[in-house]
């Protein structure tokens, strides 16, 4: 065996030189890519994902249709290049159609599906490079990209993933501490800040479960906070750009603010 | 085809009674239904039925040569044999349903990758001989709930079965058979019980252990915990479905912890029971 990476060592510090709390950095690129109604790139750290939403567009086959509400589609390729040792996956892998199936399931309650019977929301997930917490990014990239596409949604789903390294909690996991340490990922509605999914794979004892668990609520509040600065910055490049600022003769200016407090609170 | 969906009438039925916290099978929310398990004549054969949701799991060995990367350690191989839903299935011909999927994912997180068999005790001769096992499971007839009796079947044969001993000298393994030594029981590390909760979209009603198929249909969101009765989780699992409370799914979890604690218990019985029958009086 060679030298064993610390996970955590005297100082505090994890591999990475983060410190136990401290999540990786998150960008997000939600600029037009191709012909999709909604786009959303994002990244943790070396993490980055893909996502295009396409819809709400009549379905391709007549069975799927369903009379009260929209279909929501997932579809997740992983690229062959995203991990380490490069391996093509395919589409029939259980573990990719777990992931599609998790995050159908996922936001089959948060998007407002009745507001649009008989179409199909297709979500096309695309893996571009993995370090760990590949759930987590695959689900914050799906809200913003709806978001983006102009679906409506009943809130934000912000996922985290944690971890325990004997007694004490890591947040936002890299690969590396994904393979050694037991793992959970957390996704919450910041509105209400209840829990639409939970996983674990690994042993972990009841106590540190809990612990970790509410950590990863707070977590996602923080993600939440950079989700909502995204769309709001790009909302307001598009808003620039068709060169509209305060209207004279349509919406009053008071109204305008009133509206801009009204989405402060989200 | 789809699945025929539940008629309103039922479904209002099911809603309005479980408001009132009554099942139909006339079980309490909390309670599930007793597992009964059934060991076949061979070891390793098991079926576990939970009211007429039934699973019949068996365990085979045989000696291998392990894989170059990992000499030590014996090898396993879970198959299943999925029967009730082919026909109710609402996938196209070839794909799996995305229910089968889940039982399929989970239980190869709840039998394998929680290292409830020591695999490394499984090696007969390193980088020569390793014992294999294959687990088959059967799954026969659906009442709802299939994941926790396949998982329950799946760990009891696991405990159940016992492989011939083996002798090594030299290079030499001779393999005593049952007649001339007693076979040896597996190395298992801890026995996870699997447990599922359904959710239903009105907040009044409180959630249902151990759902049945009609419950399960209706459910909004199902939330399955793995753990065993040392009150380590290994699986915890809750994909999408109607949002919880924080300190709900704690809630849940501490039920789950009590149900383990006396479902290992009425397996350790049952397990003992049967072997004292096994035992054969020399005179």
């Amino acid at each position: 065996m060679g030298s064993r990476v610390e996970i955590l060592n005297d100082g505090g510090f994890r591999s990475d030189g983060r410190r136990q709390f401290e999540l990786r950095d998150m960008t997000i690129d939600l600029s037009q890519q191709g012909q999709a109604d909604g786009c959303a790139v994002v990244t943790h750290g070396l993490t980055q994902v893909l996502v295009s939403v396409f819809g709400p567009r009549e379905a391709k086959m007549r069975s799927q249709t369903m009379h009260d509400r929209a279909n929501i589609s997932v579809e997740v390729n992983v690229a062959a290049f995203s991990t380490g040792e490069r391996r093509k996956r395919t589409r029939g892998d259980k573990r990719i159609l777990e992931l599609a199936a998790t995050i159908k399931s996922t936001f089959e309650p948060v998007v407002q599906t009745n507001l649009y019977p008989r179409s199909q929301i297709d979500v096309y997930v695309q893996v571009l490079q993995q370090d760990g917490g590949l759930l987590q990014a695959c689900i914050n990239a799906t809200t913003l990209a709806l978001v983006n596409a102009g679906i409506p949604l009943l809130d934000f789903v912000c996922a985290v993933s944690g971890g325990v390294h004997s007694t004490s909690p890591l947040l936002d996991l890299t690969l590396l501490e994904e393979n050694d340490i037991p793992n959970v990922t957390v996704a919450m509605m910041p509105k209400t800040g209840k829990v639409t999914l939970v996983t674990m794979e690994t042993r972990l004892h009841v106590d540190r479960f809990e612990e970790i668990f509410r950590l990863a609520g707070d977590a996602g509040k923080v993600i939440h906070g950079e989700m909502k600065n995204a769309v709001r910055s790009r909302t307001s490049a598009l808003v620039a750009a068709m060169g509209s600022g305060p209207r004279v003769g349509g919406v009053d200016v008071a109204a305008d603010k009133d509206g801009d407090d009204r989405m402060n609170e989200y | 085809m789809r699945p025929p969906s539940p008629s309103i009438p039922e479904k209002e039925f099911l809603v309005a009674s479980l408001k009132e916290s009554l099942r139909l099978d006339g079980r309490l929310p909390l309670e599930t239904r007793t597992p009964i398990l059934t060991f076949g004549p061979e070891l390793g054969w098991v079926e576990c039925a939970l009211g007429k949701t039934r699973v019949v799991a068996e365990v085979e060995g045989k000696m291998v040569k392990p894989t170059p990367e990992r000499p030590f350690e014996g090898s396993s191989r879970y198959t299943r044999r999925y029967r009730p839903w082919r026909r109710a299935s609402t996938s196209p011909v070839g794909r799996a349903s995305d229910e089968e999927v889940t039982i399929t994912r989970m239980l190869d997180k709840v039998l394998r990758r929680s290292d409830a068999v020591d695999k490394e005790s499984l090696c007969i001769l390193a980088g020569q001989r390793v014992w294999h096992l294959r687990l088959t499971l059967h799954f026969l007839s659906d009442a709802g709930n299939m994941l926790d009796c396949a998982c329950l079947a799946g760990i009891v044969a696991l405990k159940h079965f016992r492989r011939p001993d083996v002798e090594v000298i030299g290079d030499e393994v001779t393999v005593h058979e049952p007649t001339e030594r007693a076979p040896i029981p597996l190395a298992i590390h801890h026995t996870p019980f699997c447990f599922t909760f359904a959710f239903f979209p009105d907040p009044s009603i409180p959630p249902v252990i151990d759902p049945s198929q009609l419950e399960q249909r209706l459910s909004a969101g199902l939330l399955s915990v793995a753990l065993n009765a040392q009150r380590e989780l290994c699986v915890v699992q809750k994909l999408g479905g109607v949002p919880l409370d924080p300190d709900d799914v704690l809630k849940i979890v501490s039920v789950a912890v009590q149900k383990a604690k006396e479902l290992n218990n009425v397996v350790d019985a049952r397990l003992r029971e049967d072997w004292e029958a096994r035992k054969v009086e020399v005179t």
